[in-house]
């Protein structure tokens, strides 16, 4: 690293880069002190100090259902991307068949296609299938949405992976089955519970298709805020952010130190 | 370039803060001073005090971390020493930042821009320079004549070979002119081979350039194939300078003999007969013993009922005080092997002996390389010319090796 | 000594072994995923109002419409700004990420990452909380007697634009910090020493080496604009309205199959066309790579 020679210029570099830090930060950060306001209104800073929009959020029927369904589609959601995330990237890492490539850009298509269109895409698609508005329609769409973060998570895992470790369980007399369960499986499970993780949080936080597989019967948190917050300006929606955020930072923090502990070949 | 066309750079617009180029080829290129450089408590550097001529090919020589890589970097402006001054062609360059120094370098991985082409790296220097475009292009190609890659220019980086891009990377250090050419171990990432010749050419091309030069590198073989005067470096520290065979024939200390060629040690503790009282005593021949200085006791170095005549002038150099811990320092090739107990061989006072039994002998088509085991285990080379009369011996022979005096250096010896 | 048993060990290319257990998710990509968007396609050319022997009269409905058009201008307009504010900020940001500190480098990672993966409609949420005429921007400014009357910044492409790049941003960040973090500090040493004052060794050597991120993080940023919804319909203004909104409220609001994946298609069709034009200079295996790196 050289020596610094330029000041006034790494300085102004720094100023730039502590602003867009603040932007980065900031917007998402404000809302959390807003959803403790005592106030009907939402005011900056806010007046007063009361928890009683988290009340509000946990008994008002509409906000603690959301909460439950939200909850309930992602965990099935992050057990079913989990496991069929691990299957692909296993078979794309691991296999040779004609056409991989192609396969793999499918697998990872969700992420680069407008969310709009898979949107209506599936509400028209799930209708005919009598799937949508319930959880097995949700739960079908995040699943769909969230198996590209599993595949990176498991093949960067897969990939890092010594594989003379596999070759030596086998030479000991280990078939495919147990060398994958008893070895493979151990090293990869940090980039598995990883995947899982970022998959629940993508079901969590997901919007645009839910606001269309949902129905006045079954709806989860962001829909319902995505309601609200066109019509009313309630606080609650703060508190409903605050936890929405709250359960996401907690879970990549979660992610993180998972991925930390994968074992350094 | 250099020499050669002096008058063309001397054509080029003054560039501010520039250092104004010496006409006097007396006065050193590059000096140090007290040049030192810490990291936290550790010294990578320690107090370096060099003086480099014009023109002079100069080695700095160590095993790594020892601090040769630090104080090049500190020389080209990279690192900023922490105490001790930089004077290129005279001029202080405590604050002269890196793209005003004028010195060339060649990096380690050469550092050739990946984007630009052979000939837009060469002309880069010049370019930052604001040289006219013709101009450019005529000190291009003539960088690309010098070494031997004419018609290359247009190649990329990737599509030339290891030698190939080193090369590059001295043409594009040469073509400015600089004062100082640094290079920083540029040979290897190289075969051997290519190595060998790569040393040579750089050493003539230098040569023919008058240039001066600072060469880094961890291989004493090639520093003394390539430098004029060499610099031991040890744990941030010169420990000795010198021409090749000064090194090699005079080591100032134990470090320095192991690390140039190979040595035989011999420790054990230094002695001093007498002063004026005793002359002539202890020793059994007389005239010829340790009278250089005029004073008339012997010194020695005794281990295990075992006592070395050490010359006159070595113990005069090394200075050192009764009954300190000190080593003789023998090249292989200046010990003689010769039959067990002294059959045939009148001992001279002035000749050593040690006894040992053979462990090996190695053919090796124009020597021999023998391995002794002495009687305390360690281990001893002697190399002998084949077809120099010398008796040739097989493993398991007991035997006795002789040496003179004067061929063995005395050094003190610190001790690890 | 336990016997070797005479399974084969599967190594080599193994066509079978490992390749079957990508069948289960693919079966299940192409019926949840994949189907649904065949199923859009083909509604466009088969969906309409009223009964008709064109298979493209939708497209024609659609592109006859001076609305529309101004719409898809406006989403590629957005897209673009967005791309070019994101470039403005993430590049110096990415720099700044390589010459600091490890430690404080990944401090600013995490700074660019925690909002990439917080809740999009929270993020657009807070945003409107600030820009709001009663929010923290206009009541900062209306107390500090800065203006008398609050700005209009909600509802407008400003407001637009500021939700979008935040967003946006790491997709932008990413992809150039991974591209300049291989760019061997040798380099600008080397021009350093051959005489280049800091700026010219910036422009002539780091620059350049850095452009293949840059694309990269462009690429990204403008191909995730195209398609965003939730931003611009609570940020903007109906002249802001981008082609998502359009495709929800046909569906949402009008049921009109016909034209809603009318537009869906043409959405699809600019991004793989953007995506396969930028596949001429960049390589796409770098773009998404950078995302694993995440």
């Amino acid at each position: 690293m050289t020596d610094s020679w330029l000041q006034p210029r790494r300085l102004l570099l720094a100023a730039l880069g502590a602003l867009t830090v603040f932007f980065l930060m900031a917007p998402t950060i404000v809302v959390v002190p807003m959803s403790f306001t005592a106030s009907n209104a939402l005011t900056f800073p806010p007046e007063g100090f009361s928890t009683r929009w988290y009340e509000k959020m946990l008994t008002d029927p509409q906000w603690s259902t959301g909460f439950v369904n939200s909850a309930q589609v992602a965990v099935l959601t992050a057990m079913l991307a989990t496991t069929l995330g691990t299957l692909a990237a296993l078979g794309t890492v691991r296999g040779r068949f004609p056409g991989r490539g192609a396969i793999n850009a499918l697998i990872l298509s969700p992420l680069i296609v407008p969310v709009i269109i898979i949107a209506i895409g599936m509400f028209s698609v799930f209708v005919s299938w009598r799937v949508a508005g319930s959880v097995v329609g949700l739960v079908l769409a995040h699943t769909s949405l969230a198996v590209p973060f599993v595949v990176v998570n498991v093949a960067t895992s897969l990939r890092t992976m010594d594989r003379n470790l596999e070759l030596a369980a086998q030479g000991l007399g280990a078939g495919p089955v147990r060398t994958f369960r008893r070895i493979t499986l151990p090293l990869i499970l940090p980039g598995v519970l990883a995947g899982g993780l970022f998959a629940f949080i993508t079901s969590w936080d997901e919007v645009v298709v839910s606001i269309f597989l949902t129905s006045a019967r079954f709806r989860t948190l962001p829909v319902e805020m995505w309601e609200q917050v066109r019509q009313v300006v309630d606080p609650t929606v703060a508190a409903v952010s605050t936890t929405l955020l709250a359960v996401t930072t907690t879970v990549l923090l979660l992610a993180f130190v998972v991925r930390r502990q994968a074992p350094v070949p | 370039m250099f020499g050669a066309s002096l008058g063309a750079a001397a054509d080029w617009p003054d560039r501010p803060g520039a250092p104004d180029r010496p006409d006097r080829p007396d006065r050193p290129a590059l000096v140090l001073r007290g040049l030192a450089k810490s990291y936290g408590n550790v010294a990578a550097v320690d107090g370096v005090n060099l003086e480099v001529r014009q023109g002079e090919f100069i080695t700095l020589l160590g095993p790594s971390g020892s601090g040769k890589t630090t104080t090049l970097r500190m020389i080209a402006g990279f690192l900023r020493q922490s105490a001790g001054t930089i004077e290129i062609d005279g001029v202080d360059m405590s604050h002269v930042p890196p793209y005003r120094r004028d010195v060339g370098m060649i990096f380690q991985n050469y550092a050739l821009f990946p984007h630009m082409t052979a000939a837009q790296n060469i002309a880069f220097p010049l370019e930052m320079r604001q040289a006219a475009r013709s101009e450019i292009n005529a000190q291009v190609a003539e960088a690309l004549a010098l070494v031997k890659l004419d018609g290359l220019g247009d190649r990329y980086p990737r599509q030339l070979s290891g030698g190939q891009q080193q090369r590059i990377a001295f043409a594009r250090a040469v073509v400015f002119n600089p004062r100082l050419l640094l290079m920083d171990e540029p040979l290897g990432a190289l075969d051997k081979k290519l190595r060998e010749a790569l040393q040579l050419e750089v050493m003539h091309i230098s040569r023919q350039l008058g240039a001066t030069v600072i060469y880094v590198t961890h291989d004493q073989e090639e520093a003394l194939v390539m430098s004029d005067r060499i610099a031991i470096f040890n744990k941030g520290q010169i420990e000795q300078l010198g021409r090749g065979d000064d090194l090699y024939d005079h080591p100032a200390s134990l470090f320095v003999a192991d690390f140039i060629g190979e040595s035989n040690i011999l420790r054990g503790r230094f002695e001093r007969d007498g002063g004026g009282a005793e002359s002539g005593s202890g020793s059994g021949g007389d005239s010829g013993s340790s009278s250089d200085s005029g004073s008339s006791s012997t010194a020695w170095i005794s281990r295990d009922g075992w006592r070395w005549r050490v010359g006159a002038a070595q113990a005069e150099r090394a200075g050192l005080v009764n009954g300190m811990p000190a080593a003789l320092i023998v090249r292989p090739e200046r010990l003689r092997i010769v039959g067990a107990a002294g059959a045939g061989i009148a001992m001279d006072p002035e000749v050593n002996a040690v006894e040992a039994v053979v462990r090996d002998a190695l053919y090796l088509g124009s020597m021999r390389r023998y391995e002794l085991a002495l009687a305390n285990g360690e281990v001893v080379k002697v190399r002998n010319q084949v077809g120099g009369g010398e008796a040739v011996w097989q493993p398991g022979d007991p035997v006795r090796l002789v040496w003179s005096a004067e061929d063995a250096v005395l050094v003190p010896d610190p001790g690890d | 000594m336990p016997r070797i048993t005479g399974r084969r060990v599967s190594g080599g290319p193994s066509f079978n072994r490992w390749a079957l257990l990508a069948v289960p998710p693919i079966v299940f990509l192409v019926a949840f995923f994949l189907v649904p968007l065949i199923v859009v396609s083909l509604r466009s050319v088969t969906d309409f109002p009223k009964p008709t022997g064109d298979a493209l009269a939708n497209y024609s409905r659609f592109f006859a419409s001076a609305a529309n058009l101004r719409v898809l201008g406006n989403t590629f307009w957005v897209a673009a700004l967005s791309t070019v504010i994101c470039l403005a900020l993430g590049y110096p940001y990415a720099y700044l990420m390589n010459i600091v500190r490890p430690r404080l480098a990944g401090l600013l990672l995490i700074a660019v990452l925690l909002p990439f993966w917080s809740s999009l409609l929270v993020r657009t949420y807070a945003w409107q909380v600030i820009l709001r005429d009663t929010g923290i921007i206009n009541t900062f400014l209306l107390d500090a007697k800065v203006i008398e009357e609050p700005l209009q910044l909600i509802r407008t492409t400003l407001g637009v634009m500021l939700g979008m790049s935040q967003v946006l941003l790491p997709f932008m960040v990413l992809p150039i910090y991974a591209v300049m973090r291989r760019i061997d500090p040798e380099y600008t040493r080397a021009a350093a020493n051959l005489g280049a004052p800091p700026f010219a060794a910036f422009r002539r050597v780091f620059l350049p080496l850095s452009l293949p991120g840059v694309l990269a993080g462009s690429l990204l940023v403008f191909v995730l604009a195209l398609g965003f919804y939730i931003t611009p319909a609570l940020l903007g203004s109906p002249k802001d309205t981008m082609i998502s909104q359009f495709i929800a409220s046909a569906i949402q609001q009008r049921l009109d199959w016909g034209i809603g994946s009318t537009m869906a298609v043409i959405l699809m069709g600019l991004t793989l066309a953007v995506l396969l034009a930028a596949s001429r200079v960049v390589r796409l295996r770098d773009v998404f790579g950078s995302l694993e790196e995440s």
